[in-house]
């Protein structure tokens, strides 16, 4: 090998045997700091897989000598987080709802705490959006069968819709008119007419006319003489443009012969109350919710 | 040279570079240039420029924690990152146009490295002595008289490495709070050790790794050296007035037979990277142009004129050889390739300038809300929700007035208000320098078209006014 060493006069030092574009390369040694930098890199390797989880094992990696996990990390932060949150969210379960709107820092705070906990306990009935479907109300519009100021939300969430063992829960009674045999069909084809007149949805009839006194005997003690609905009773309004399960004929005649007994579970057995607080304002900013009634209103 | 048995190591001991002092018209240059670099660099952060009570008073500030940049009358938001962009675009052209006038200039005068290194060298010939000084004391056994010169050498280096290396944190707080908190201890973790790093590169490479940076570490030399054409101005040795080389006693001896080079050796003892230009261009020279005093001085000596080694194109360099007259520098400096640089590069400064004079400090964006898309409400009407932001750019509180153009029945109100109170425009104010994020909702008669452009507008309604749209959609279930 030695004889086909080639040397560059001008500067002795060896010339590789590759040539481009009758360019040629020296063989120039590299300085002496470059290699321990080299060395250093490989010690800062052996000691980082030393330190921190690097070798894959069979079922796990090697743990490293100080203890740090990704997992670990993430429970660490999380952790903080949550004393971060905790003067806020004691703030909140201490203020009366009604005085939240009136501290916009707090309100914020619980609209937000509220989003997040909307999506993991509430999302599966009412939609990420809250747009909720067939059966589960939409709480982005201003329809609402319970009253939809802060407070009438919160006791919503609170106490939640039928729940059988519980003394506060909220409930609403109607009958199933067909099934129970309370009106005959006909009557009951003649209401449903009736309220698809006062819905807008169909134009007066004879059969309208006589469901009109099928429902004041029947329908109007809780859906109120207009159809305007009930809230103390959760009734709802059948005059509006919102149907929970239907607006069609054949819906409506539907609920009248079985009536209807949605369901929502009681909060208050899992949640704590600054959760349920934050759940309630950000449902109620959501766009549909009513104004806090003054001291005198109440209800509807 | 190499020895035929044992192969060369692959890895050599780096060479200590011991330049001399030298003196001329380049030093002085150099003088001036680091005087002024450094001026600036240590000056800039404490200029003050009064924006009023909502900014800060730093001339020159960036502003990590609320994302702005401020440069005396120009304040830089995040999204108008593109004049960030737009400077560093000149910086390249600007390379490009310095490379091709006067070569590697960049890496000779204003590098902070050269600059950097040059000043460390300075130091250590007030301490060790000149050139022969610190060889003899390089080469001298560690005693107590080395090690105290060296530790006063360190210590002096440490102690310039941490006033110019650690005054870069002061570009991003203000400055004289900033001091403060750092010398009583309660700046921000960051602070001190963006300092402890600083002063550590700066003492090592101004210090120790020097000619090592320019030549092993640095990309810039590759990049600056594939610039130049044979109509840059470089450092060249003209070989063909001074070689055959040979000592003022040869030259005397055998006159004729020697050229202007009287082997003297002084343009390798003051180069600081410790290269022999006579041995022709490479990638060593930083063009720093002290070999050009140092010969210059000699041949003023001897009697010959100066220029020996000079700025010097390859082009001038070929007719000079040829004994032709050599092109003046002027020719160099202006030519096609060098002022179609300056028109590209000038031309984005004043596109950059003419953007700055006609932006809009007030900006709104809208986004809609996609979850659900439309709320039917319950007299039939139907909602769009939307997530406006709007930007107040400037450093006082405005208020603002939203509205909406091409949807003439569209009642707007925000979270907090409710549909009762709602009207065609919205009202809010929007403190200074900083972005209000409101949810407007928009509700429109259920009749219309399924989707509806039209476009949000906001005008600031205070005395100076303002004001900027932008478009938006409305979505209705179909009919
Ligand atoms: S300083 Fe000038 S005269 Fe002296 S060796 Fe260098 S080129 Fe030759
Ligand atoms: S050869 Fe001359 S110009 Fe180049 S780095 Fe050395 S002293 Fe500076």
């Amino acid at each position: 090998m030695a004889d086909e060493k080639r040397v560059d006069p001008a500067t002795g030092t060896e010339i590789k045997h590759h040539e481009w574009d009758g360019i040629q390369e020296l063989d120039t040694p590299l300085p002496r700091w470059w290699l321990w930098t080299f060395y250093a890199t490989i010690l800062f390797a052996i000691g980082y897989t030393i330190a921190y989880p690097a070798w894959p094992m069979i079922d796990r990696a090697t743990g490293g000598m100080l203890g740090w996990s990704s997992r670990g990390a993430l429970e660490k932060e999380l952790e903080a987080r949550e004393r971060q949150m905790a003067p806020i969210r004691l703030a909140i379960a201490e203020t009366p709802i009604t005085a939240l709107p009136g501290r916009p820092q707090l309100m914020q705070a619980a609209v937000e705490g509220g989003r997040a906990a909307f999506r993991v306990h509430c999302v599966q009935c009412h939609g990420s959006g809250a747009a909720g479907s067939r059966g589960y109300p939409n709480l982005n519009d201003d329809d609402w069968l319970w009253g939809g100021d802060l407070i009438a939300i919160e006791k919503t969430i609170t106490d939640g819709v039928r729940n059988p063992d519980h003394a506060a829960t909220r409930t609403s009674l109607m009958p199933a008119f067909g099934k129970d045999q309370l009106l005959t069909l006909e009557q009951i084809d003649d209401v449903v007419a009736h309220v698809r007149v006062i819905s807008g949805q169909d134009k007066r009839s004879a059969a309208a006319q006589r469901g009109a006194r099928v429902f004041a005997d029947n329908c109007a003690v809780c859906h109120g003489p207009a159809g305007e609905g009930n809230r103390a009773v959760g009734a709802p309004r059948l005059t509006d443009a919102i149907w929970l399960y239907g607006g069609d004929a054949d819906t409506i005649r539907e609920t009248v012969w079985n009536s209807r007994h949605g369901v929502m579970p009681r909060w208050n057995d899992k949640l704590d109350k600054a959760t349920i607080r934050m759940l309630a304002a950000y449902v109620h900013s959501l766009g549909g919710g009513d104004a806090v009634p003054s001291v005198a209103g109440g209800g509807r | 040279m190499l020895a035929p048995t044992a192969p060369p190591s692959l890895y050599a001991k780096r060479k200590g570079v011991y330049p001399k002092a030298v003196n001329g018209f380049y030093r002085r240059l150099k003088w001036a240039v680091m005087a002024m670099t450094l001026a600036i660099y240590w000056g800039t952060p404490w200029i003050r420029w009064d924006r009023g009570p909502y900014a800060p008073d730093q001339a020159v500030l960036i502003d990590l924690a609320h994302r702005r940049f401020y440069m005396f009358a120009i304040e830089i938001w995040p999204q108008e990152f593109y004049y960030v962009a737009g400077l560093l675009i000149m910086a390249g052209i600007g390379l490009f146009l310095v490379t091709s006038a006067v070569g590697r200039a960049w890496c000779g005068y204003a590098c902070p490295q050269t600059v950097w290194t040059d000043l460390y060298q300075h130091v250590e010939r007030f301490i060790d002595g000149d050139r022969n000084a610190q060889l003899k004391l390089a080469k001298a056994p560690w005693g107590v008289r080395k090690l105290a010169r060296r530790l006063v050498k360190w210590a002096v280096w440490l102690g310039i490495a941490f006033i110019t290396g650690g005054a870069w944190i002061f570009y991003f707080a203000d400055a004289p709070t900033l001091q403060h908190a750092f010398w009583i201890g309660t700046a921000p973790p960051v602070t001190y050790a963006t300092v402890a790093i600083l002063t550590a590169t700066t003492f090592v490479l101004g210090g120790f790794m020097r000619e090592q940076v320019c030549i092993y570490m640095c990309p810039w030399p590759r990049i600056q050296t594939a610039m130049l054409d044979e109509k840059s101005l470089v450092v060249t040795y003209k070989d063909w007035r001074g070689e055959q080389r040979g000592s003022l006693k040869k030259a005397e001896a055998r006159p004729g037979s020697y050229g202007d080079c009287l082997d003297c050796n002084q343009c390798v003892a003051v180069c600081p990277t410790g290269i022999d230009i006579r041995e022709g261009p490479q990638i060593g020279c930083i063009t720093c142009a002290l070999c050009i005093d140092a010969c210059d001085k000699v041949m003023a000596q001897v009697g010959r004129p100066r220029g020996l080694i000079d700025y010097c194109t390859e082009e001038s360099a070929q007719a000079e050889r040829n004994g032709a007259e050599p092109q003046p520098a002027i020719r160099t400096l202006l030519r096609a390739r060098t002022i179609a640089y300056f028109c590209i590069w000038s031309s984005v400064g004043l596109a950059m300038l003419f953007a700055l004079g006609v932006r809009s400090r007030l900006d709104i964006s809208a986004q809609q809300d996609r979850n659900p898309i439309f709320v039917r409400l319950s007299d039939g009407a139907i909602r769009n929700a939307y997530t406006v932001k709007l930007r107040n750019m400037e450093a006082r509180p405005r208020t603002m007035e939203i509205g909406i153009a091409g949807a003439p029945a569209g009642r707007l109100w925000t979270e907090g208000g409710t549909r009762e109170t709602a009207g065609a425009t919205l009202r809010t104010s929007v403190p200074a320098d900083s972005v209000a994020r409101l949810r407007v909702f928009l509700l429109l008669p259920s009749a219309g078209p399924a989707r509806q452009d039209f476009d949000f507008t906001v005008r600031a309604t205070d005395r100076e006014g303002g004001s900027a749209r932008e478009p938006a959609r409305f979505e209705r279930p179909p009919a």
